[in-house]
């Protein structure tokens, strides 16, 4: 017998007791419904972690000198204290670092604060934040702008009372103006906008479009790093191996400046998006245990109740088993019979599913700000487990069935 | 064993020697079945019940035979031991010159799908599947392709008058109806023995001849047929008759003799 008959046949027998079957799918559907849900949202998060959040926050290829991480998801309260007690990095640093990179390695320092902005324009004043960045700052975040122009470099220079500003600002300030070459009005000094930068986005409900920026050396870049603080100083380097060297020559500057004894452990932090991930990989192995552990009990009571609805399905059909085996039927036909009848049921639970476990995904990513991504291969999975664990339920009941004497069969009622 | 075969009434020689001459190899190939001392016996609980108890038979390509006998003296027996449904306790059983005694599951399986055409009293076609779809079962296990099979479905179902009910189920059919589904199905991949136990036995008198029609047209385009009977009329369409009594065969006789004996009242 073919296994396209078989599979016809099994999807007949399906079709003939749909309720019955529903029931026996639902355990199967429900192990397949949590791992593609917890599939999805765990790859879901983490496309957006390293592609979105990290991505956004620190650029690749690159690293950042700084007092504490930028993303900070320590717990305990003694590493707190240490991040607490350490020195800022200052202004000052910044000539011995940029010193000891290789030529050619791109650095770029800021600082940064939340103001409140007022317009001509727009009465109610809106909270940004606040950059005073050094020249090579776009190119390292890769910021483009949308309108106008970056900084010229004797603007940089001459600290000239020029910003660009995020997305959000421009809307809110400048709802029905061009806002290049217009005034915004920062702790009473008017700046001039020459720039509108690219749309940046959101993480975590927190916008990426909120600032403003200025030449390091302007007055609202004084104005933000008064004790000379800097928040960062980030570095990028060509390639991903020429980071590890230049971060360990940053290392060593920073550790000679603060005269710290070999024994003692870095009082800075060198942050790179993989360190910013670590916390992330820690959480997502924890979500990928309950995620196989929490389908695996379904797929466990789903193959119990397959493999009782199987052994139930034999003795109900001890004579069709009689019929087929006085026709011709060999061990084997009735074996795969029944083991494709069970794998199929399974597979359309599992494939059931899939689609209610995508459901579900959207439904948690639509409710809550927790992303979910469609794996094409979580689809595999989930109909792949649903195959196999049919298989395994059917195994003991098919051969039961195989095993049956053709006479013996045919008397049954 | 061999005073069982010299007992066993053998109807003419030819059977006989066909019987004794077994002893040795495989029978010569145009007897298509030929049984030794077949013997089966079933356990009840301690009682030993012999439902057969050395059966000789030797029967002939395109013989027509009707097998009689009381209730209870192993002509379902017999059948299912024939048609391989059932293994003896002992003897022997040769099938186209071929013995079945030592045949494995699968070889067993291969003879019932493509030597065996088994027409049962209780039609035994599967409820939820159409006519076609009946017919098709034992060309689905000879592993004929779907087109090939759809054909010689309905080939075999217009053979017995069924051309226009091949997407009807068992249930929309009459038990006449049913029971040439079941000889289409039986005849569809051409074996050598076509088999029926008491195919009329569940059918009124007027839907019986017309089974027998059936059978009667089959035998005379050359078909084997062995058919197990109570009526004495339509053992009387048979050529041969085998008589069974208490697991033996009690008589076997050509049907001239036969019908001389039942107009004695002898049977
Ligand atoms: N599975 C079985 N278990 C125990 N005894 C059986 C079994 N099958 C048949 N028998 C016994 O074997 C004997 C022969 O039975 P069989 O069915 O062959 O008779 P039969 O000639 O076909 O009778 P009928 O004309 O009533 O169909 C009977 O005594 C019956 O009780
Ligand atoms: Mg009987």
């Amino acid at each position: 017998m073919s296994f396209i008959e078989a599979i016809r046949l099994a999807l007949q027998q399906i079709w003939v007791q749909k309720l019955k079957s529903f029931f026996t799918l639902l355990g199967v559907m429900i192990g397949v419904t949590f791992l593609i849900a917890v599939v999805s949202i765990v790859g879901g998060m983490s496309k957006y972690m390293s592609e979105q959040l990290v991505g956004k926050v620190i650029a690749i290829n690159s690293f950042e000198l700084r007092r504490t991480p930028k993303i900070n998801f320590h717990g305990d309260e003694e590493t707190q204290r240490e991040l607490r007690r350490r020195p800022e990095v200052r202004i000052e640093d910044i000539a011995p670092v940029v010193a000891a990179l290789s030529p050619g390695t791109r650095w770029a320092a800021y600082a940064a604060n939340g103001f409140n902005v007022e317009s001509r324009y727009v009465n109610k004043p809106k909270p940004a934040s606040f950059f005073g960045v050094t020249d090579q700052y776009f190119e390292i975040k890769r910021m483009e702008p949308a309108k106008g122009r970056l900084f010229a470099p004797q603007e940089y220079v001459n600290a000239g009372n020029v910003i660009v500003i995020g997305d959000e600002i421009a809307t809110y300030y400048f709802p029905s103006v061009d806002p290049i070459g217009r005034e915004l009005i920062i702790k009473g000094a008017p700046y001039t906008v020459v720039g509108v930068m690219e749309k940046q986005g959101s993480a975590f409900g927190r916008s990426f479009d909120q600032f403003v920026m200025a030449p390091m050396n302007s007055p609202l870049g004084r104005l933000k790093t008064p004790h000379g603080a800097l928040n960062s100083i980030m570095v990028q380097t060509p390639s991903r191996d020429g980071m590890i060297a230049e971060m360990q020559a940053v290392r060593e500057v920073m550790r000679t400046r603060r005269h710290l004894r070999p024994s003692q452990k870095d009082n800075f932090e060198l942050e790179t998006s993989e360190s910013a991930l670590e916390f992330w990989n820690k959480i997502k192995s924890y979500l990928v245990v309950a995620g196989v552990a929490l389908p695996a009990i379904g797929l466990v009571v789903g193959a119990i109740v397959i493999m009782n609805i199987m052994l139930v399905a034999v003795a109900e059909r001890t004579r069709e088993i009689g019929i087929r085996k006085s026709l011709g039927a060999r061990r084997r036909d009735i074996m795969s019979q029944f083991l494709v009848e069970s794998a199929t049921l399974s597979t359309v639970g599992a494939a059931l599913g899939v689609a209610t476990g995508f459901a579900f995904a959207k439904l948690i990513s639509m409710v809550s700000p927790l992303p979910a991504a469609v794996e094409l291969w979580s689809v595999f999975l989930g109909v792949g487990i649903g195959a196999g664990v049919g298989v395994i339920a059917g195994v003991y009941p098919a051969s039961q069935a195989s095993r049956l004497d053709p006479i013996t069969a045919l008397r049954a009622e | 064993m061999s005073q069982d075969i010299i007992e066993a009434p053998l109807g003419a020689t030819a059977e006989r020697q066909a019987v004794v001459r077994a002893t040795g190899g495989a029978p010569d190939k145009d007897w298509v079945i030929v049984t030794r001392g077949i013997k089966r016996e079933y356990d009840m609980g301690g009682e030993i019940v012999r439902a057969l108890r050395g059966v000789d038979l030797a029967i002939q390509r395109n013989e027509y035979v009707a097998i009689m006998g009381p209730s209870g003296s192993g002509k379902s027996t017999l059948m299912n031991v024939i048609g391989c449904l059932d293994t003896p306790n002992d003897g022997e059983y040769w099938l186209n010159g071929t013995r079945v005694s030592s045949m494995s599951e699968d070889e067993l399986a291969r003879v019932r799908n493509k030597e065996i055409g088994f027409v049962f009293q209780t039609f035994n076609l599967l409820p939820r599947a159409t006519a076609l779809h009946n017919v098709e079962l034992p060309l689905v296990y000879a592993g004929v392709s779907g087109v090939e099979r759809k054909r010689r479905a309905r080939e075999a179902l217009e053979r017995v008058q069924l051309g226009s009910r091949v997407d009807h189920r068992p249930n929309e059919l009459s038990g006449g109806q049913r029971q040439r589904v079941a000889i289409a199905r039986a005849l569809v991949n051409n074996p050598s023995i076509l088999l029926a136990d008491e195919p009329t036995g569940n059918l009124d008198s007027t839907t019986s001849e017309e089974i027998m029609r059936v059978f009667e047209s089959l035998a005379s385009e050359g078909q084997t047929v062995i058919m197990v009977t109570h009526e004495p009329d339509i053992a009387a369409h048979a050529r041969r008759v085998v008589v069974l009594r208490d697991g033996l065969v009690a008589s076997d006789e050509r049907q001239s003799a036969f019908m001389e004996q039942l107009r004695r009242g002898g049977v």
